[in-house]
């Protein structure tokens, strides 16, 4: 046994209103660069729907995550190491930029610079790759945002399967909800596995699944390697990028952007211990069901004496382990069985997991003929007559299988119409609880970290001990060492803005695609500051 | 061509091309890391990029190890095997099918890069200029096949032109006299393929250098990075 930390995070669907601040305020730190403004990081979508980029769930069309093979192997489902190189020269999984979409941007400069004329000057739409003008956007990463678009193009959703999708595109049994996403930072990265640099790689002390910017050579095989699609090819420095866990906020003890501005509240981060030397055998088991369990037992119990002994001498720091104890992750996803990783047939073990949603009763249901979780005198609904479908839920997060999802919206019922009775009729039905096997310390505390979601109960972040590293007590130079550092740029130091003038490689010109210029449009100051500078 | 000029192009060119490969390379890679890649252009479109970039690829690589061996195997290593002039019918045949399959490729490479709106506008000077010179470098190759064939037996040619190569690389004084005789079509690739050497390092070409062998022997398949 080998123990190692990492930080997971659990989003609960129950409670996301799909306002997007996630994306854009992820968008503003990380992408908001040349080659990128296609990317991000974190998008939300609404489900059923192709997603962003086009039907990324479906693998057979991908070739993403990894595979079993028939003599029990696990691999890349691409292909093994020599199946991959044989891809380098054209790889036949990669997505187009057409399958996330054109990236665009207005003319606003033409705002202020046009002269008087009979009509109102409009800020025209143009393709920033091209430069040439488009009458319409004609896909866009929330492009089927609150179910937009025919029934007829959503219905290929990968999560159907197994479903009468057919019925879900009648007015009265149509359903919705969104799915927030991001890197999954999995224990089996399938990106690490496909990147034949070796420029990606998982840190040992948090779990973050990083690119080495330098020596990422554009081989582009983990775009198509990753099953989430979450790594991004940025077309000017010809690098991969991806998200990054808001890593140096997180050493710094703080929530990663996208958890911090949740405005539903929905994000949860804490520290899982696991055992390292299981994870293989734990994303190779036969039956793609059982992968949801396999995880789990990966798991370590962090009130454990033997655990935390064992952690210690792995070198998991005290403030680690202690955090531990107290993480919300582990409650969610470990004491309350309500979390699920996404899609962990995969096979990628992923670390951001979700919580299943609720959703209002179908019509057919409401009209007097709701059904109700069998002894439980018609205080839980049976989630059968919920509006969401649960194999569709089970589809999404447990590879089909729908027991575990049922238990958890079960629990989430009972949760309601316990602290329902508790607080508007004063009285504690514990016969409820005793439905959904909970006591009622456990269903306070998940009122209190699910209904209430206090900051400091959602965000358990210990620091990162990064000075203890070296060899010495207090290794000054490691702990200062990424002090003022920057976050993705052109390898032009801090400068992220525009390079026209190429060094001796010729190779370091970009343009800044985000300022509502195209590639090759970009004018000479902004209107305001016509004088400009003439580099 | 004057006598110094014959020198100066085939006996200290190639060591100044041959040096700002090597010195240019590895200052490109000390100095500014971050530009070492492939500069793949595939998200931009798929269209016809497989075939094109795959026979583009494998020809030109099967090409660059047929030029590696043929020039650089001494005469007497391969003659109680093989023959020159079978040698040279070898060379030609080969050559002709893989600068065959390699030309398609080309073809299809330059097509998409100046047809293809996306692929245009982020196509970069050197990008289309070292496209363009290698297609020259290809077609100067594929000439030199028609000349070969006028004087099979013997095989003369050849054997000066890696009697030369080798001269090069052990650095033998009198080098250039080697091709003071070869038809201009020799000359002319030698000088192409020379001036690649020369501004390879100012090239996307220095992914060759990254063929990603050490992938092949890497343990597991997972890498983890201790902190610090």
């Amino acid at each position: 046994m080998t123990i190692r930390a990492q930080i997971g995070m659990v989003l609960n669907l129950d409670k996301c209103i799909g306002c997007h601040t996630c994306s854009i305020t992820c968008k503003n730190v990380w992408t908001s660069r040349g080659g990128v403004e296609y990317a991000w990081f974190n998008n939300v979508e609404t489900k059923p729907g192709l997603g962003y980029p086009k039907n990324w769930e479906d693998q057979e069309e991908w070739k993403g995550g990894w595979t079993r093979t028939a003599s029990g192997k696990l691999r890349p489902k691409a292909g093994g190491k020599v199946g991959l190189l044989t891809q380098i020269f054209a790889n036949p999984n990669l997505p187009e930029i057409d399958d996330y979409y054109d990236p665009y941007t207005f003319e606003y400069d033409h705002l202020k610079t046009a002269k008087e004329s009979a009509t109102v000057p409009t800020a025209r739409m143009k393709s920033v790759i091209t430069g040439k003008y488009k009458d319409k956007p004609d896909w866009g990463v929330n492009w089927e945002e609150i179910l937009g678009g025919e029934f007829e193009k959503r219905r290929s959703d990968y999560n159907f399967q197994g479903m009468q999708e057919q019925m879900y595109g009648e007015f009265e049994n149509t359903f919705m909800m969104y799915l927030p996403r991001l890197c999954e930072h999995c224990l089996n990265p399938s990106c690490v596995a496909s990147c034949p640099s070796g420029a990606i790689y998982k840190r040992e002390e948090d779990g973050i699944v990083l690119i080495d910017q330098d020596k990422c050579r554009g081989w582009r095989m983990c775009v198509s390697g990753c099953p989430y699609k979450k790594i991004y090819f940025n077309w000017q420095s010809g690098k991969s990028e991806k998200c990054t866990f808001c890593y140096p906020r997180l050493e710094a003890g703080e929530p990663t952007v996208c958890s911090e501005t949740c405005v539903g509240r929905i994000r949860y981060l804490g520290v899982m211990l696991y055992d390292s030397d299981k994870i293989k055998d734990a994303a190779n088991v036969e039956d793609e069901k059982d992968l949801y369990q396999s995880q789990l037992d990966l798991f370590l119990d962090p009130h454990d004496p033997a655990v935390i002994e064992r952690a210690r001498k792995d070198g998991v720091p005290d403030s680690w382990l202690e955090a531990a104890k107290k993480s919300p992750v582990y409650q969610m996803a470990m004491d309350w069985k309500i979390a699920f990783p996404l899609h962990p047939e995969y096979r990628t073990l992923p670390m951001v997991w979700y919580v299943p949603p609720l959703s209002p009763i179908s019509a057919a249901h409401e009209n007097g003929l709701m059904d109700s979780k069998q002894g439980s005198d018609g205080m839980i609904p049976d989630v059968k007559s919920l509006r969401i479908p649960v194999k569709y839920l089970a589809n999404l997060l447990t590879a089909g299988d729908e027991a575990p999802v049922t238990s958890a919206l079960e629990r989430m019922l009972a949760m309601r119409a316990y602290m329902r009775g508790k607080s508007v009729d004063g009285i504690a039905n514990t016969n409820i609880l005793d439905q959904v096997g909970m006591t009622e310390y456990e269903m306070d505390d998940m009122y209190q970290m699910m209904a209430i979601a206090n900051h400091e109960d959602r965000f358990v972040i210990p620091t990162n001990h990064k000075e203890y590293a070296g060899d010495g007590p207090f290794d000054h130079e490691l702990a200062f060492s990424t002090r003022s550092a920057c976050g993705f740029s052109f390898g032009t130091g801090c400068d992220g803005g525009e390079v026209k003038r190429s060094n001796l490689f010729g190779s370091q010109t970009h343009s800044n695609t985000m300022n509502g210029n195209a590639l090759h449009a970009q004018t000479k100051g902004d209107g305001w500051n016509t004088s400009g500078d003439n580099s | 061509m004057t006598d110094f000029l014959h020198t100066f192009l085939f006996g200290a060119f190639p060591y100044i091309a041959i040096g700002s490969m090597i010195f240019g390379s590895i200052l490109r890679y000390d100095r500014d890391p971050y530009s070492w890649k492939a500069d793949s252009s595939q998200i931009m479109s798929k269209k016809g990029f497989r075939l094109g970039s795959n026979l583009f690829h494998i020809g030109i690589i099967l090409l660059f190890f047929g030029h590696l061996v043929g020039l650089l195997t001494p005469h007497w290593v391969y003659e109680p095997f093989i023959s020159v002039e079978q040698k040279q019918v070898l060379a030609m045949t080969a050559g002709g099918i893989f600068g065959t399959m390699t030309f398609f490729g080309m073809v299809i490479l330059i097509w998409r890069r100046l047809g293809n709106d996306r692929v245009r506008s982020t196509t970069r000077f050197m990008d289309l200029a070292i496209l363009l010179l290698l297609f020259l470098q290809l077609i100067l190759g594929l000439m030199t096949i028609p000349e070969s064939a006028k004087h099979i037996d013997g095989a003369t040619s050849m054997l000066a032109l890696s009697h030369w190569a080798q001269g090069i690389l052990t650095f033998r004084p009198d080098v250039a006299a080697d091709l003071i005789h070869e038809h201009w079509i020799f000359k002319a690739h030698i000088l192409l393929g020379l001036t690649i050497f020369l501004i390879f390092p100012f090239t996307r070409l220095v992914h060759i250098f990254s063929v990603p062998i050490k992938y092949l022997f890497r343990t597991g398949y997972q890498i983890v990075r201790k902190r610090g």
